[in-house]
């Protein structure tokens, strides 16, 4: 077994043990699973230390035969981009259970339940970015949906069940498309090299025009529901609103993922030249997305919904990354996925720790936390940074990655793109205004400040922004080779300087 | 010890002092100030350092480089953090450094009331570490890091007292309207990156003389909307004004001194951009010659002292923008004025905060008057500034503000007209509403209420303002005398090789021309303001109005901007909400029916999917399994 199958197995040996542990006791189910969440991240550490970085090819390569009869396998392999994503997801797990030690409690379900669906959820999320045949992902893809249905439907607040519904319906919806598309290559590869669902083998294949574009669509249009690219976008606000805030970390800044995962991995691989027909409507639905987000931010009264809108519009800079087609544009675009992870998952958590003190989600409700809980409000304004990408924290570098390798080939999107930091500094300086700033308006005035496990959970978190801000070479070091080799296989080159020497 | 490898504490230095401040809390708030300060002054202390090694080598070897580390390297795209240390950037180490550490000190007694002065402390370093970046990074996007890095800071010392409101907004307004500008610094780069492949200083440089003029005028055009966001010059000015928000220590350091005239460093180190493209060089005098008017005037109806200072500062930076566009020569001449006016003007604000400290905070000039028997040095002290500030030889601004004139006036022809024009039609004003300021507040019948007890400072707060003053005096003639300041940049500027225009009048004949119209403007106001009323007078004429006002700069930025932004947001929400997702509702509602009726069935949603997906994989396999038969 590799060691990408062995760390995928380990949460989900940790749902067993969590299942026989017994129902009464809260806190050893609680230990449990984030000691095996731990395990998962120190073991993601180890891998990212095995691989191979100058290698942009599929390492830790595992194959088994699942069903003979399609050639349907148990296949795995993480390159530079998956293993990032993977490393940043062992990682938010842990944080994710420390920081929400007890929003499992008051759910419809018992807390074990509750941790043995994130746990599940943990091994598919690893699976999902592993995987390398492409019926193994569409079943990772479908299967997600249900742990996560019941995490918002069974574990959230106010609409929580209509929330739930809304969002399997769009996945649903998606998933129906790209599973026509996943037949569909099948087909064609049996005609071509004998029927085969692995990746690799399918990238090869010989696929006239307009059936490449039917295809493309059926995976992209999956995908842009997941990201969410607009006008897809509409299931997320409320997702996020509904979900508590260690679901709504993982369902953006880790599921969202496998949406713009999945247009490198599968839409640009399997339909290259589809994916250059579709490029010019793809870019501008990205710039749609930048701006649009950005104002609807702008205009938000809760600040989960703020915080999703403020995600649209950065998928929406991931988008134009990946499809400008430069180093910089992909490369940027990865990183894009990984910091976003962490600042999301700052914005999300400190948010949910502040609408618990306080019982509202609604930003009308704060005013003046700065000199109530310090250290609360120091969190929410360094997410806020972050999410506005201030130079010196990570986010800076990949979405200023993303604009200079779109400028390079498409200046107008790129343009526009820009002004998003404009908007962007509106979305976070109003709301840290309206929450922190001012008097301390009534009802704020005896909020507690962060506990010790919060300080712990958020504090990794901010020192991740802040040292990939400066350091970014270690993940840039791993993506650049995975870059080079979807460029190749996509036929595209950077474009040359102008006046360069 | 190594020069080049002392670099890099002249920015981690201050970081780490302000990151100790923040992180260790209330434990720290004892001794906060004087580790804050004390670093500040150790910056001095390499600076000066650096200097005098600096000078005692040729020319050609004084710039110095010190690599860090790579930092981001994609494809073609690579960016090392590396400082550069050269003729340039020295002049403002020690402008940051020596102004900061001064400004440290007098902080130390100016927020000693205020509970969160270790806070304040930890700021100021982390803008002191923020500048040196800026003016230290090898490439533009070393500088970007520096360049947000000060408006961070600044944000954060407008809203040192954020629980007013209007302290909070004013100090968001900075934030956005920087922001602007940040565009055409992202866009600048961007830009660079495209053109030369490159985005150090050394390869722009390098490409520039292959570039397509358009492509150099779009490179220089945003680079002068950075400047402008981050120098408050014409059209993003209307931040600097509410930015006296902060407390007063802060306007001298970033608002009067350093930061603000970070644009007239971003287009002096971009000579070879600016050079190469005469569109470029006019956009930026026309934004140079706008600004030093529109802030002159608005100057002259300010009550309250340092929106009046503010107003100042955002024309005298449109005296050094200008000069930015004459060429070679005038590069040297804005560095020159820029340094003066880092000393006077910094003195000036210092000396407001005197006043206020000594005032209970009074900010409104109508209800000074007379101070200068109370306060005798801080009213020397401002008298200097104000002398310099005017242009009286031998005081600073005579060397440096007569030199700008000169070179606008002798740029040539209907051009060189119109800007020696601006430029003294600007001395005028700046006579005029520099005069009002020490009339109203130093001279004249007292006019504050009884419970007012002004006093002298001590001298934790005299001694900065002292230092300063002597810098009023003696800066300009030290930094001209032998053309010493152009020669020290030539080597950056090209300064020696101007071209020579015809010259429209002779050096002396401008001087007097520029004391004439400044004794008009001084005499003007000492007329004018012979008696004082407490209020405001509000039967006033429409350029009164106007300048008080701001000339309608909020206003129209309101109109145009905010009002419709806030109209589209309002309308994409509610958009967003009934067309995007009511078209999805109206499927969703039809698919219900279908749901409803499986949900009789099955009892609920999650077994109506769990049905779903079992007839989805089932019609995968049987489809799969009919076609390869």
């Amino acid at each position: 077994m590799s060691i990408v199958t062995i760390l995928g197995l380990i949460p989900l040996l940790g749902a067993v043990l969590v299942a026989v542990l017994p129902k009464a006791n809260e806190k050893l189910t609680k230990q449990v699973a984030l000691a095996t969440s731990l395990v998962v991240a120190i073991g993601s550490i180890w891998l990212a230390y095995k691989f191979n970085g100058s290698d942009g090819n599929f390492q830790f390569v595992e194959s088994h035969q699942w069903i003979k009869n399609f050639n349907i396998n148990y296949a795995v392999g993480i390159d530079g981009i998956s293993l990032t994503l993977i490393v940043m997801t062992a990682i938010l797990v842990p944080i994710v259970f420390l920081a929400g030690w007890n929003e499992s409690e008051g759910g419809r379900w018992s807390v074990k339940t509750f941790y043995i669906l994130l746990l599940t959820l943990e091994t598919m999320m690893i699976g999902v970015f592993a995987a390398t045949d492409v019926f193994l992902f569409y079943v990772i893809f479908e299967a997600m949906l249900v742990p996560v249905y019941f995490l918002i439907g069974g574990y959230g607040r106010g609409e929580r069940a209509a929330a739930a519904m809304k969002f399997l319906m769009y996945s649903l919806f998606g998933g129906l498309l790209m599973l026509a598309a996943v037949i569909g290559v099948y087909i064609i590869s049996t005609n071509q090299i004998g029927g085969t669902f692995d990746v690799t083998a399918l990238s090869h294949l010989t696929i006239d025009k307009p059936t490449q574009n039917w295809l493309f669509l059926g995976f992209f249009i999956a995908f842009a529901i997941k990201a969410p690219l607009w006008p897809f976008h509409t299931w997320l606000p409320g997702a996020a609103k509904s979900a508590t805030a260690g679901t709504s970390t993982l369902l953006l800044g880790v599921l969202d993922k496998i949406g713009t995962y999945g247009m490198i991995r599968f839409c640009m691989a399997l339909f290259p030249d589809a994916t250059k027909t579709f490029t010019p409507i793809i870019i501008v639905l990205a710039v749609i997305s930048i701006l649009y987000g950005a104002f609807l931010a702008i205009g938000q009264k809760d600040i989960n919904s703020l915080i999703a809108f403020t995600s649209i519009s950065h998928f929406g800079f991931i988008t134009l990354g990946i499809f400008a087609m430069t180093s910089q544009g992909i490369s940027g675009a990865s990183f894009y996925m990984v910091n976003h992870g962490f600042s999301t998952a700052a914005l999300f958590l400190v948010a949910g720790w502040m609408i618990k003190r306080r019982g509202s989600s609604q930003i009308s409700d704060f005013g003046g936390l700065q000199r109530v809980t310090p250290v609360m409000a120091w969190s929410f304004f360094l997410a806020g940074m972050s999410a506005l990408a201030l130079p010196g924290l990570s986010s800076f570098i990949s979405e200023f990655l993303v604009l200079v390798g779109t400028f390079t080939k498409y200046p107008l999107a790129a343009i526009l793109g820009t002004t998003g930091i404009v908007l962007a500094a509106l979305y976070v300086l109003i709301v840290v205004q309206r929450t922190l700033h001012g008097e301390t308006t009534p009802g704020n005035e005896n909020l507690s400040d962060l506990t010790v496990r919060e300080k712990v959970s958020i504090a990794p978190v901010i020192a991740i922004l802040v040292v990939l801000g400066f350091f970014p070479k270690p993940v840039l070091h791993v993506i650049n080779p995975t870059t080079a080799v979807v460029m190749e296989h996509a036929g595209a080159t950077d474009p040359i300087a102008k006046a360069g020497k | 010890m190594n020069a080049n490898n002392l670099i890099v504490l002249l920015i981690a230095l201050p970081l780490f002092s302000s990151a100790i401040l923040l992180l260790s809390g209330r434990k720290s708030d004892k001794w906060g100030h004087l580790l804050a300060t004390a670093v500040s002054a150790t910056t001095f202390v390499i600076g000066a350092y650096e200097f005098f090694q600096m000078h005692s080598r040729p020319s050609s070897d004084r710039p110095l480089t010190q690599k860090l580390f790579e930092w981001i390297s994609v494809g073609g795209f690579h960016v090392d953090a590396s400082l550069l240390l050269d003729q340039l950037s020295i002049c403002f180490v020690l402008l940051i450094t020596g102004v900061g550490t001064l400004i440290h000190i007098y902080s130390i007694e100016y927020m000693s009331h205020d509970h969160n002065r270790r806070r304040f402390f930890a700021y100021l370093n982390l803008f002191i570490a923020a500048m040196l970046l800026l003016v230290l990074g090898d490439s533009y996007l070393n500088l970007y890091v520096g360049w947000e890095g000060v408006g961070l800071a600044s944000y954060l010392l407008i809203g040192f007292w954020n629980q007013k409101p209007a302290y909070a907004t004013a100090a968001k307004k900075a934030f956005v309207a920087n922001r602007v500008g940040d565009v055409g610094l992202s866009l600048a780069i961007m830009i660079a990156f495209t053109q030369f492949g490159s985005v150090t200083f050394a390869g722009v440089k390098a490409g520039a003389p292959h570039a397509s003029p358009a492509a150099l005028t779009a490179l220089g055009a945003m680079l002068l909307l950075a400047a402008a966001g981050k120098s408050a010059q014409f059209p993003l000015q209307s931040w600097l004004g509410d930015a006296m928000a902060g407390p007063t220590p802060v306007s001298a350091l970033i608002h009067a001194a350093t930061m603000v005239t970070a644009g007239v460093y971003l287009i002096t180190r971009s000579n070879f951009v600016f050079d190469a493209s005469p569109t470029a060089q006019a956009m930026v005098v026309t934004v140079g010659a706008i600004t030093l008017l529109f802030g002159a005037i608005i100057g002259t109806a300010k009550d309250d002292i340092k929106k009046a200072l503010a107003a100042s500062t955002m024309s005298q930076i449109g005296y050094m923008i200008l000069a930015t566009g004459l060429g070679p020569i005038g590069y040297a001449f804005a560095i020159l004025h820029l340094l003066t006016h880092g000393f006077f003007k910094a003195g000036m604000f210092l000396g407001a905060g005197s006043v206020m400290h000594g005032m209970d905070d009074e900010v409104n000039m109508r209800r000074y008057g007379g101070l200068a028997k109370a306060m005798p040095i801080t009213a020397i002290t401002f008298g200097l500034g104000y002398l310099a500030i005017l242009g009286v030889p031998p005081f600073a601004g005579f060397y440096s503000k007569d030199k700008i004139i000169e070179t606008a006036l002798n740029a040539g022809g209907a051009k060189g007209i119109v800007l020696g024009g601006a430029t003294l039609i600007g001395a005028a004003i700046t006579a005029f509403y520099m005069t009002r300021v020490i009339v109203l507040t130093f001279t004249g019948a007292k006019r504050w209420d009884s419970k007012a007890h002004p006093h002298e400072s001590p001298i934790l707060m005299w001694l900065p303002m002292a230092i300063l003053a002597i810098g009023s005096v003696a800066s300009g003639f030290l930094l001209s005398s032998g053309s010493a300041l152009v020669n020290w940049l030539q080597p950056i500027v090209n300064a020696g090789h101007h071209e020579h225009n015809e010259e429209l009048l002779k050096p002396a004949v401008v001087s007097s021309l520029a004391l004439g119209l400044v004794l008009i403007g001084v005499l003007t106001a000492v007329f004018k303001y012979r008696t004082v009323p407490v209020d405001a007078p509000t039967k006033v004429s429409i350029f009164t109005k106007a300048a008080r006002k701001d000339l309608y700069q909020d206003s129209f930025n309101e109109a145009v901007l905010m009002r419709p932004g806030q109209k589209l947001t309002t309308g994409l929400v509610y958009t967003d909400d009934q067309l995007i997702d009511g078209t999805v509702r109206g499927v969703g509602s039809s698919l219900s029916i279908i749901s409803t009726a499986m949900r009789k069935i099955q009892n609920g949603y999650v077994r109506s999917y769990a049905l779903v997906m079992v007839i989805g994989v089932l019609a995968l396999v049987t489809t799969i399994w009919l076609v390869t038969l």
